[in-house]
Parts: structure tokens; sequence; C-alpha cells
């Protein structure tokens, strides 16, 4: 037995059986589980690192659940696909780095930020799932099995958005208003699922866009699933209720929830490219595109501006920067169809937006979990009863620097580099869309100043005498993410070659994509 | 929630083992005949909420307990992983048990037969772990939501005498 050919399912099965031990283990000792839970998902960053050298050296790789083989996708000489499998290639490994990274530090940190809670074998339980799911989601190579996964994401995300207790009222409110919205997008996915088995009868997503023909079944399939997964992934006229849940969830779990509202976004991705491509009008969908993501930008900035809830504050900003990565790839998709101005900036401009996926998760990550480590202290989220806080916070002031320049798209940081991409290349397909973007920037950099000033700056309040730094373990997470911001920032080359732009090929190439399922078809 | 009258609370004592085996035995042939172990687990569930309607909240926890439910919960749920965790010789979910000639690995006869329950390997175990599983967690459903119940009456009442 080879445990080296099986790391695309431990990546999720480790975490699995953790998550399912955790309340058998809670019932002797509740102090284990973090230690647990954590351990889990660090041997699943390792795992998932260990993959993603393998594929982007060898290439795209399959796992059929079941066979004889993992590797056998056709057994018995059928012509399609029948066993559920995973299916990662450069795309769906970039979407896993940033899930294992992103769940990996949220553990470490809840670690000390919840320290004296009495549910924290559930806690802990719900957060391995959530990280299962999202891996799922990104892996998957079966849609049915997506729609899976994306129920369990939503089931687990609920629970952890109301962690804090049903008493408070706010985060129940949060969390059914989640639970509603993700109740309605995972029934109108299984509806669109439901089109593609009827018309083709097969759910595999490369045997579905080996056969698609954009008829008009198939045009209301895609406006099924790019409006529902909009909306799990926040964009514009469907983000209502991104600011509750983001502000009301524990920090790391806000976190972690900004890596699963991107792995919507990556299924956009996938659903468009990989399964569509060329034979839809790739003008018009890539127009859609674009202009969710500019409503998305500008109204989300907008609106950040003159919130005085910290979280929520973070939380339109998320909105706002979602829209960048909609308007990056969007740009992309509109000129799909038209080889010469793909390579001129169409490819660029999709680089700056999937580097922007990691980069948003790494910055917005940060800033939530400094978010959280004020409210660790203070115990309020309200920007105007906060102040000197700089005093007695020296590190957490130092992050939160970091990672406001950064979403702001100040040039040593990773905002910079993926921002700078998408404005160059937007400029050549439409100048305004980047006078818009750069406009937006600069409205993020006022909102951050001002979060900064009123939080950190000023004298020392008597009321925030007892403050000081927060735990080791909250320190390290945070300290973790500055790194990595400051080392994609000064050598944003490496990350685009290495990592970005093979993922952007394998969107792109449609037969790469199917010709690991179904041979050289 | 108040016990009811004693005609149900007796029709209940006369059912519930009934109810309970019906639903284990929808469980344990779950690869023979329709249903499985979510169907049977559910059968099961709903005998504990017939307990819970007929004798009411309070002497209903005498019998049932959450933590137990929730040990069996998570049992069944690592029981289900497990299963496909020993499959990982070949691969994740692997069928090592059918038609090996051991534990359910009688080979099926083609056609119609009378169903052998000794056959397809490890989907009995899977129907099994399942079936623990939804039992004992509808059951804490139900339980949960008895006590919500009585947490919001307790509620309004306070608030009407005030």
């Amino acid at each position: 037995m080879n445990l080296f050919n099986h790391t695309p399912i431990l990546i999720l099965a480790v975490p699995l059986l953790t998550a399912f031990l955790i309340p058998i283990i809670g019932k002797i000792n509740k102090k284990t589980t973090g230690i647990l839970a954590t351990l889990a998902l660090g041997l699943s960053l390792i795992m998932t690192i260990v993959l993603a050298a393998k594929v982007l050296s060898v290439g795209p790789q399959v796992y059929v659940f079941g066979e004889k083989s993992s590797l056998l996708t056709l057994p018995s000489g059928l012509k399609f696909p029948i066993r559920i499998m995973f299916q990662i290639d450069a795309m769906g490994i970039f979407m896993g780095l940033i899930t294992a990274l992103v769940s990996f530090l949220g553990a470490v940190y809840s670690l000390a930020f919840l320290d004296n809670k009495d549910k924290i074998d559930s806690y802990y339980s719900l957060l391995l799932l959530l990280t299962v799911s999202m891996f799922g989601m990104e892996f998957t190579g079966d849609l049915f099995n997506f729609f899976v996964f994306l129920e369990i994401a939503s089931m687990a995300s609920v629970s952890l958005i109301c962690y804090r207790g049903a008493d408070l009222g706010e985060p129940v409110e949060a969390g059914f208003k989640y639970m509603v919205v993700s109740s309605i997008s995972a029934l109108m996915v299984l509806f669109a699922v439901g089109i593609f088995y009827g018309e083709y009868d097969v759910l595999n997503i490369a045997a579905i866009a080996s056969v698609v023909k954009y008829s008009q079944l198939d045009k209301i399939a895609l406006g099924i699933l790019v409006s529902v997964l909009a909306m799990k992934a926040g964009a514009v006229p469907m983000h209502m209720w991104t600011p509750d849940a983001y502000s009301e969830a524990p920090a790391p779990i806000t976190m972690i929830l900004v890596a699963a509202s991107q792995a919507s976004l990556y299924a956009i991705f996938r659903i468009v490219f990989s399964m569509y491509n060329i034979t839809l009008n790739t003008l018009a969908v890539g127009w859609i595109i674009i202009i969710l993501g500019l409503l998305s930008m500008f109204i989300g900035v907008t609106m950040a501006i003159i919130q005085k809830d910290i979280k929520r504050l973070m939380a339109y900003h998320a909105i706002s920067q979602t829209g960048y990565m909609l308007l990056g790839v969007g740009v992309g998709l509109a000129v799909l169809a038209n080889p010469e101005a793909l390579k001129d900036y169409g490819i660029t401009a999709m680089e700056g937006g999937i580097f922007h996926i990691m980069n948003h998760a790494m910055y917005k990550g940060l800033l939530f979990l400094t978010a959280g480590a004020l409210f660790f202290r203070t115990g309020t989220r309200d920007l105007n009863k906060m102040g000197g806080l700089a005093h007695y916070m020296k590190y957490t002031t130092i992050f939160f620097i970091i990672g406001a320049a950064a979403i702001a798209g100040l040039p040593p940081f990773n905002g910079f580099a993926s921002k700078l991409l998408i404005y160059e290349s937007v400029y050549k397909f439409n100048p305004l869309l980047s006078i818009i973007a750069m406009v937006v920037s600069i409205l993020t950099l006022a909102s951050f100043v001002k979060v900064f000033h009123s939080a950190f700056l000023g004298p020392k309040l008597p009321q925030f005498k007892e403050v000081k730094e927060v735990p080791r373990s909250m320190v390290f997470a945070m300290a973790v993410l500055s790194c990595i911001i400051i080392f994609f920032g000064l050598f944003p080359d490496l990350i685009v070659k290495n990592l970005v732009h093979p993922a952007v090929m394998s969107l792109i190439e449609q037969l790469q994509y199917t010709g690991t399922v179904l041979g050289g078809m | 929630m108040r016990e009811m009258s004693k005609i149900i609370r007796n029709v209940t004592n006369l059912v519930y083992g009934f109810i309970i085996i019906f639903g284990f035995y929808i469980i344990v042939h779950g690869h023979l005949t329709p249903g499985g172990g979510f169907q049977g687990g559910a059968v099961v569930a709903s005998a504990f909420a017939a307990m819970l309607i007929s004798y009411g909240q309070l002497n209903t926890k005498k019998f049932l307990n959450i933590n137990i439910f929730s040990l069996l919960e998570s049992c069944g749920l690592t029981m289900f992983i497990g299963v496909a965790f020993l499959g990982l010789g070949t691969t994740f979910f692997y069928n090592f048990l059918a038609n090996s000639g051991s534990w359910f690995g009688n080979i099926v006869i083609p056609g119609i037969n009378a169903g052998d329950m000794n056959t397809a390997g490890v989907l009995p175990l899977m129907n099994i772990a399942v079936g623990l599983e939804v039992f004992s967690g509808l059951g804490i459903i139900v339980l949960l939501m008895a006590d919500g119940a009585e947490y919001t009456k307790k509620k309004e009442k306070a608030e009407n005498d005030r």
C-alpha cells in the first residue's frame, strides 16, 4: 500500500476522520480537541503542498473512488465516467493551497481565542467539516458531488456563525440569513445539475464539457449557476448576507468563510471556463461577470466607508475585493474567443484576478484576525469606543498596518502586485474599467486610514488600562500571514510564474481538463 | 410538553418496540430492499418522537439521554469513514469484502433470487453506520426541539406575568 498515491483523498479524509473522532474525545478531555484539530489540519496542509508539487510538475491528477485503481477513469470500456472522482488541476490545487493554509492558521488562532468556552469540541468538529467541504468543492470532478460539498459547507458555516450563542440574538439572525441564502442557492444548484443530467445523462464535469451544446436549457442552467454561486461568493446584488455573517462569526471563522466564498467563486470560473468554454457567447457572459465585478467593487467600498463596526467595515471590503477578481477573470472570459486579444492582455487580466484570490485570502484573513484580536482584548467592535490601542498592542498594530497597506494596494505588499496586473491589462480592454478600479482602491485606502486612526492612534484611554498584547498562538497566526503578504509582495514574479500562470492556463485550455478523464478526445 | 392520556401512552408502549425493530430491519436489509441506513434510522427516531409526545418531555428524559445519543452518533460517523479507510489498500471506499467469501462476501446470483443477506460487501456495514448516525442524530434533534419549546413557553409566561 503506497500512501503517496492516495494524497488527493487523504487531504480530505484525515480532517474528516478527526472531525468525527473529536466529539468522542471531547467527552474525555475538551482541551485536547483543539490540538488534535490543529494537527489534522497541519497534516493536510503538508499533504496539499506535496500534491501541489506533483500537480505542477507532472500534470493534473485524478482519483477515482472505490475502483480497482485510483487512475481508472473509464472502467469496463465505457465511453463516459460512472464513478465519483477527484480531478485536481493547477487551478484546483491553487485554491486547495489557500484553503489548507487559511484553515490551519484559523485553528491555531482559535487555540487561544476560544480558550474558556464549553462547546469547544463541536466548534473544532464543525471547523474541520467546513475545511473538508471546501477542499471537496475545489477538488471534485463531479457536479452532483460538488452540490453535496456545497451543502456541507453551508450547514457547517451556519452553525459556526451562530457559535457565539443563541442568547445574543444577532449571531442567530446572521446565521438564519445565511441559512436561507445557502439553502436557496444549494437547491438552485441541484436544479441546474438536474438539467444537465436530464439533457446529457452524465454528471462528470469533463464528460459534460465534451458534449455541451449551449442550447436553451444550457443557457438556463448557466444563468442559475452563475447567479447563485455569485450569491454564495457575495457579489453585489446578492450581497445582503455577507456583512452580517462575516461580522457576527468568530474572527478565525470569518477568515475561513472568506475562503469558503472564494470556493464558490472558483466554481463559477470552473463552470464557465472548463465546462462551457468557447461554446458560450463569451463577450456577453464576460460582460455580465465584469458588471457584477464593477458593482461589487464600487458599492462594497462606498458602503464600507460609512461603517462604524470594524468587522462589518471589513466585510464590505471583502465584497469590494471580490469585485476585482470578477473583473479580472471577466475580462479574460470576454476575449476568450479572440486569440490575439487573449494573448495580448486576456491572460494577464486573468492572472491578476486569480492571483488576487490568494492575496485577498491572505490580507483579508490577517485584517479579520487583527479585528478579532481587538475584540478579544477590548470586548467591543465599535470604532467610536476604541482608541489609543497602539500603546498596548504593538504587534497587532504592525500586523494591521501590513494588512491595510496590502488591501489598499501600496507597493511593497501583495495587493499591489495583483492590482497592477489588473489595471494594466484591463486598461487595454476598456480604460474606464481600469479607472473605476483605481478609484475604488483609493477609497479603500481612505477607509482603512479611518480605521487605523480611530482604533490605534490617539492618547491612552482609561478604560483600556488592562489591555495587553494577545496570546502567542494568535500572534503566530497573524505573523505567518504577514510574512506571506510581504513575501508575495517582494517576489510576485515567482508566484505568478509558478502557481498562477499554470492555474490560468488550466482554465483556458479546456482540452487539458477533459483529456485527463476522457483520454485524448 | 405534558404527558397525554392513558390510551395514547398504552398504545405507545405496545408499538414502541415494533417500530424500532422495523427500523432496524430496514437498516440491515438496505442492500436488498427499498430503504437503507437513512430511512431505517428515521423510522427508529420516529419511535422516540412518539414516546416524547405521549409521555411528555420530562418523563422522556429518564429514558433517552442526549449524551449517549451524541456518543452513538459519533460512533456511527467514525465507523462509516473507518470502513472507507479500510479500503485504502486499493482505493478509498473500495468494496474489499464483496465476493471475498467472508463477511457479507457471498457471490450474488444473477436474476430472480430469494435475496441473500450475506452479500454486497461493505454496503451493509455502511448502512448500519448511517442508520446509527441518523437515529441518534434525529433523536437529539427531537429532544432539543422539545427543550426549545419548553424554554420559549417559560419565557412567554414570564413576560405575561410581568
